[in-house]
């Protein structure tokens, strides 16, 4: 990697933090967004900022400075305002009077522009896409460091924001699952909106020039969204999709110099892979998570389902063993009474070989003496169910399949109390008799 | 009597206003930006454009005009279903989603022995990088605690970051500059030509089509996707060719007309049909008719004036007919809203009168022989029975006095007329069928049914008192006025003592006010 080693602190490091903090200060008010079901107003303020800018542009002739910060603030609460107000007058879901509202001011803005075009030099392209490359160019002296203007631009963004989300922690939290319980505890839960709005406003302006408008977006929505499957704790929340964002900040920065290199380019933009690096880590959220992953739910699913397997199998070979004790079961005539592939069979077998319950000879598989006791107790757990069934007065015909789904899921008290309650009787209802309890420790969960 | 709901329009001739309605804002719209053209402007050679431009003289103007109502026309149609599916900015995440696949055509297209700046291949790449977004958005929809909007947002911005990622590496090709491919963020719709006019035809033509001929299929899926899956219909596999339609109009939209106009052709006409009806099919034509007059107005208002982007102008007129519609849209426009509840608060104020007056005559009959209980009553009394103010009163019995439903004698009492005594009567029916439902069948105290029952009554459908007619004719008498199963407001605490037992089946039927 003879890219990365020319790797220099003063002006990648500058870059990687500009990106970062650009990432939190968008990541903090995100959560807001994306718990309240809002997620595109970034998208959508973003957009519509563009008249504010235009005519701030238009009335001071400078692209820099107060006049701008203050047109597009006004223009983002505009769009705040005007969402909630047709989406309350005219009953028109959110998403689609968010539509309204910023297509219309950004169209707007657009006409603005080319009606200036003629003295003025703005065209929505560098609105629309800062250059977070150009970070380390722009300093200011502070003492002997030279600190890129961006960086404190967007360092107070962060500051702002966290003191903001810390100070009304408590009231963001209920206005944003139940703004009625807000309104009764005495705050409006609408002045809080808005003031999430203008945040939202002053955090996407200030990035706009650091980093463009889709960084910023992406990171208003998706480390925020990716700490909602890691987590469920609002505080949790906030602070992972901080750490989120600003990891993959430093990511996508890292890849944007290494990944075009594989393939004989120079780097690329860095905000493009830094939202690139969010929508990774997402995914690999959205797999992993230990919580809702799909491929750790899938595992679960596939234990829980083997375990069954495995449970069903003995209990099989228990029922057998009643009627004709010590024989041997060939695994297709097992997998034939399990309802199930050979395959699956064959890794059960192995598992509970390999646990000690089953002998695997040329005839076919049997129990063990260990392998008897866990059976006993799942058919044990079986007949105390159906009895118990019976007594409660569920239909005779229903029972077993009851009972086949609730045997895997009983321990030992769980049989003692059944055995209490339902009838005393040594025999289940089919006939069959009810096994004793085995005092050694099953290995039942 | 017509109820406040329907008086607007007779119910025949709203079927005739329904089509006729939506159109004139747009007529109105069109004529006064054009006109004012000419009018305005007063120069020789803008008052002739103007008129090249409405005779449709120019070759360029027409394809133009052609192609933007066309894709006017698909995206309303389209953009119906996606708002009712409540996905109003899909249009918005697939059209940024399209980014990669154009960056990646261009990288990949000349290894495969492709011209990379094509339309076609441009397209195939656009296509496809869409219908990943959309498999994308399905799969993150249906992650646990991921709802539609995050769905949306996360693909808009990922999917977005790497086309901007892509795009970087492709302006540093040394063979081909990506001149070109911005149009395709931006659009140029003045510089449209004949063919792409065609396609935004076939395409357009092809993506309203699809939602027309599944017409049934796609209903159900934006009602219903719960009863539509229970049916037996393919829900994920409807779902997913829907979201292909909006990538089709939106990749074709894209490189004609740029990204911000085509979120707000997806969005606009649709919404702003919602406000002139409340059934799909009707929706679906208005929808289309106000995307293609947009596509008109604004083409040719941007052609007049040449400065002006016509693509800002199209989603500028879209939002002048939005908030038209918004106000006086015929189904759920504010105006009409507003004109509805004035209609209910004044039939409610009327009716609260006539029973005032109705309950005070029945409380001070002391016999049940009709002619004894022409009482009349004073506005004193009047007064006590509800929260009104005498201002509020006396304006409401002179309404009442001119609607020749009361009269006043020499005296100032007031007295019901014939037809005001038809008119209490069955309020006073309905508004103690009411109440004998609540206390039989909803369980509710005797003391409380009053209260609940006021808030009911004005707004009971003739279908439902046969209804509670029907359930509650073993304990009453047909359709005459039962007796009130509480005692009257405004009657002396000692007069209820005297009946403590208030349930209804306990008080004789010759009570009941009306004799049979």
């Amino acid at each position: 990697m003879n890219i990365l080693s020319q790797w220099d602190w003063s002006y990648d490091g500058m870059i990687v933090l500009a990106g970062v903090l650009c990432a939190i200060a968008a990541s903090l008010p995100g959560n807001f967004l994306v718990l309240r079901r809002i997620s595109l107003l970034g998208d959508a303020v973003s957009h519509a900022v563009l008249p504010g800018l235009a005519a701030a542009f238009l009335i001071t002739h400078s692209r820099s400075g107060v006049a701008v910060l203050v047109g597009a603030v006004a223009a983002g609460l505009l769009t705040a305002v005007l969402t909630e107000w047709i989406r309350d007058t005219g009953k028109v879901d959110e998403g689609a009077s968010m539509g309204v509202v910023f297509t219309t001011l950004f169209a707007l803005g657009l006409v603005m522009i080319v009606q200036a075009a003629d003295s003025v030099d703005l065209d929505p392209g560098c609105v629309l896409y800062g250059v977070l490359e150009a970070t380390p160019l722009d300093t200011v002296a502070f003492g002997t460091f030279e600190i890129p203007r961006v960086v404190i631009v967007l360092g107070s963004v962060v500051v702002m924001n966290a003191v903001f989300v810390s100070l009304f922690f408590k009231e963001l939290l209920i206005s944003s699952f139940d703004p009625g319980l807000a309104t009764s505890e005495g705050f409006s839960a609408r002045v809080l909106h808005y003031l999430l709005m203008i945040l939202v406003a002053i955090t996407a302006v200030a990035s706009f020039e650091a980093a463009g408008n889709i960084l910023v977006v992406a990171m208003f929505i998706v480390p925020p969204a990716t700490a909602v499957l890691l987590t469920t704790r609002l505080s949790h929340m906030i602070v992972l999709s901080a750490g989120l964002a600003a990891a993959s900040a430093v990511l996508g920065h890292l890849s944007a110099l290494t990944i075009p290199a594989l393939f004989g380019f120079r780097s690329t933009s860095t905000a493009g892979m830094m939202t690139l690096c969010s929508g990774l880590i997402f995914l690999v959220a959205a797999l992993f998570s230990p919580q809702t992953g799909m491929i750790v739910t899938w595992i679960r699913r596939q234990r829980l389902a083997m375990r069954i397997l495995s449970e069903d199998m003995i209990a099989l070979l228990f029922r057998l063993e009643e009627r004709l004790p010590k024989q041997s079961v060939q695994i297709d005539t097992l997998a034939q009474g399990l309802l199930t592939s050979r395959l699956r069979t064959r890794i059960s077998v192995a598992r509970q070989k390999f646990r000690g319950y089953l002998l695997v000879s040329a005839d076919g598989v049997c129990l063990t003496e260990t392998g008897r006791i866990a059976a006993a107790a799942v058919v044990r757990s079986h007949r105390l169910w159906e009895s118990y069934l019976v007594t409660e007065g569920i239909d005779a015909e229903l029972i077993h399949r009851q009972a086949e789904k609730l045997e895997h899921f009983t321990d030992r008290s769980l049989r003692d109390r059944l055995q209490k309650q339902g009838s005393k009787s040594e025999i289940d209802p089919h006939g069959s008799p009810i096994p004793e309890e085995t005092d050694r420790q099953t290995t039942q969960e | 009597m017509k109820s406040g709901w329907s008086s607007l329009w007779p119910r025949k001739s709203r079927k005739k206003a329904l089509l006729v309605l939506p159109l004139l804002p747009e007529l109105f719209v069109g004529s006064v930006v054009e006109a004012a053209g000419p009018g305005s402007v007063g120069h020789l050679d803008m008052l002739a454009r103007s008129l090249r431009v409405l005779f449709l003289q120019d070759y360029n103007t027409r394809v133009v005009i052609l192609g933007t109502m066309l894709l006017g026309m698909a995206a309303g149609v389209v953009g119906c279903f996606t708002l009712l599916r409540r996905r109003a900015l899909i249009g918005d995440a697939l059209s940024h989603a399209t980014l990669p696949g154009v960056g990646l055509a261009f990288l990949l297209a000349p290894s495969m022995g492709l011209e990379p700046k094509s339309l076609p291949v441009l397209l195939c790449g656009a296509a496809i990088s869409g219908a990943a977004g959309v498999a994308a958005i399905l799969f993150i929809r249906n992650l646990p605690r991921m709802k539609e909007d995050a769905a949306l947002g996360i693909v808009l911005s990922v999917f977005f970051g790497a086309g901007v990622a892509l795009l970087s590496i492709v302006q540093q090709l040394p063979t081909g500059h990506s001149a070109g491919l911005e149009s395709f963020i931006y659009g140029k719709t003045a510089s449209m030509t004949s063919s792409d006019a065609w396609l935004i035809g076939i395409a357009g033509i092809l993506s309203a089509g699809i939602p027309l001929l599944l017409f049934r299929q796609f209903q159900l899926l934006c009602f219903d996707e719960g009863f539509a899956a229970s049916r037996g219909y393919p829900v994920v596999a409807l779902d997913f060719l829907l979201m292909t339609t909006v990538v089709l109009v939106t990749i074709i939209g894209l490189q004609a007309v740029g990204l911000i106009l085509m979120v707000a052709l997806l969005v606009i006409p649709a919404a702003a049909a919602r406000f002139w009806t409340n059934r799909l099919d009707q929706m679906v034509v208005i929808a289309a008719m106000k995307g293609s007059i947009a596509g008109l107005t604004g083409s040719a208002i941007s052609a007049i004036f040449p400065d002006v982007p016509s693509g800002a102008v199209i989603v500028l007129v879209c939002s002048v007919l939005f908030f038209v519609a918004m106000i006086l849209g015929q189904e759920s426009g504010v105006l009409i809203r507003v004109f509805r509840r004035r209609t209910l608060r004044l039939a409610m104020d009327r009716e609260h009168l006539l029973r005032g007056i109705f309950e005070l005559c029945e409380e001070h009959s002391t016999t049940s022989s009709p002619t004894d209980r022409k009482l009349a009553v004073t506005v004193v009394s009047l007064l006590k029975l509800r929260t009104w103010t005498q201002g509020q009163l006396t304006r409401q019995i002179r309404k009442s006095i001119t609607e020749g439903l009361v009269w006043r004698k020499a005296d100032g009492a007031i007295e019901l007329t014939g037809k005001g005594r038809a008119e209490a009567e069955r309020l006073v029916h309905h508004h103690r069928l009411w109440e004998l439902y609540l206390i039989t069948h909803a369980d509710v105290a005797a003391s409380r049914v009053d209260q609940e029952a006021d808030a009911v009554e004005h707004v009971l459908e003739p279908e439902l008192i046969a209804q509670l007619e029907e359930l509650l004719k073993k304990e009453r008498f047909g359709r005459e006025i039962p007796a009130s199963p509480h005692p009257l407001e405004s009657q002396p605490r000692g007069s209820a003592t005297e009946t403590p037992e208030n349930t209804p089946a306990g008080q004789p039927a010759n009570e009941s006010g009306v004799p049979q």
